[in-house]
């Protein structure tokens, strides 16, 4: 595909210009943590919008990015719906509860979103190459659930990100989670831990089902029957058993 | 502006490629624009020109980059009909056209196949910007 002569060059393959310029969109961002687990249900948007609030409570600048574009939730766990970035040399993710927050929903107006793979992926891309997110100490990025391509595309596109991984005590969800944990092990992804969520008898504790794991066990979240009704409200939300919980979790790793 | 972005996209990645392949100077580079991104030419021009100052280390000669616009083709993965954007004129609302110009594959939520109604359709031609080709001087 390369033509050449002696005194002129011609690079003539068709290039995605985005590819070169996300690094730098988030080349502010101190910290970069995924927060995946494989399967969908078991608190990761809880988990990644809860742990955005509580560090900006504790005055660090953090971001949210919901990547999960066919089910996308932070916004109703954060109490929004309504959320309009600002256009500055791209876009600029709107502030709530003091954390800058990007989802799709900004995009969709509260409608279905059904497509394909490569086109998730091309979405991904624009996202990331358009998003002016400044200067963060956290960005937490609620992964979407499965190893299909929105998380092989995060995965590819966002070089600095560790992950922090959330399951339940179900055998099911661990299964899947330790699946993914093969994964990013092999693909030599930075693994900050395993939190536990939703956790109900202390005889469930997944520390000792962690066995051979060589990775780091932050704690457990047990199930608490008021965080639905905090749903959606910053401020009791953050008054949790859950919360405070997270928080501890948090301070292992932060 | 969101073309801003785009339109730095395109320098950074010009940049980079002029780099590996050891270009003095940069003496054509072919944009392609994707209708379905609806780009206001005039904008894009007028961010490229400005990028094009801040990475003055690259050498570009005047009106080196030449913008063509793509038409679009979308296609139903269930029936087969094929369509464009000019075919839905008027029928777009400002707010869905404009999600659709930040990111092409809003058309999903907005647009829905002609013939049999699904949102299961590609985007075949016509989505975002990329760069065609690069001329330059060894």
């Amino acid at each position: 595909m390369f033509g050449f002569s002696l005194s002129k060059g011609c690079f003539n393959q068709s290039m995605d210009p985005r590819l070169s310029v996300i690094g730098r969109r988030l080349e502010k961002v101190e910290n970069i943590i995924a927060v995946s687990g494989g399967k969908g249900g078991i608190g990761k948007s809880i988990v990644a919008a809860a742990s955005a609030l509580i560090l900006a409570k504790n005055g660090r600048r953090v971001g949210l990015l919901d990547l999960d574009f066919c089910g996308p939730c932070a916004h109703i766990i954060l109490g929004t719906d309504n959320l309009y970035p600002e256009e500055e040399k791209g876009i600029v993710p709107p502030k709530v509860n003091g954390i800058s927050f990007m989802s799709i929903i900004s995009f969709t107006a509260g409608c279905p979103w059904a497509l394909r793979g490569s086109e998730v992926s091309n979405a991904i891309t624009e996202l990331l190459a358009i998003t002016q997110w400044g200067m963060l100490d956290y960005l937490f990025v609620d992964m979407p659930p499965g190893l299909g391509d929105p998380a092989l595309d995060a995965i590819r596109l966002i070089k600095r990100m560790k992950y922090l991984l959330v399951t339940t005590p179900s055998k099911v969800t661990l299964d899947v989670m330790k699946k993914e944990l093969q994964v990013l092990e092999e693909l030599k992804m930075n693994i900050i831990g395993i939190l536990e969520n939703m956790k109900r008898k202390e005889s469930e504790s997944l520390r000792s089902k962690l066995g051979d794991l060589r990775v780091p066990f932050l704690g457990s979240l047990d199930y608490d029957a008021n965080l639905e009704e905090a749903t959606g409200n910053v401020p009791e939300l953050l008054k949790t058993g859950f919360a405070r919980q997270l928080q501890e979790a948090i301070e292992r790793f932060i | 502006m969101h073309e801003w972005a785009l339109a730095e996209a395109v320098i950074v990645a010009a940049r980079q490629e002029a780099e590996k392949q050891d270009f003095k100077k940069i003496a054509k580079i072919q944009v392609k624009i994707g209708e379905l991104q609806q780009i206001d030419l005039d904008i894009f021009k007028f961010a490229l020109e400005n990028i094009q100052k801040i990475y003055d280390d690259l050498s570009l000669e005047e009106d080196v980059i030449d913008l063509e616009v793509e038409p679009s083709i979308l296609k139903c993965k269930v029936c087969g009909k094929e369509w464009n954007l000019q075919d839905l004129t008027g029928r777009l609302k400002e707010d869905e056209s404009e999600a659709i110009h930040f990111i092409p594959e809003i058309a999903h939520v907005y647009m829905r196949c002609p013939e049999c109604g699904t949102p299961d359709f590609e985007i075949v031609k016509g989505r975002g910007v990329w760069i065609q080709s690069i001329e330059g001087v060894l």
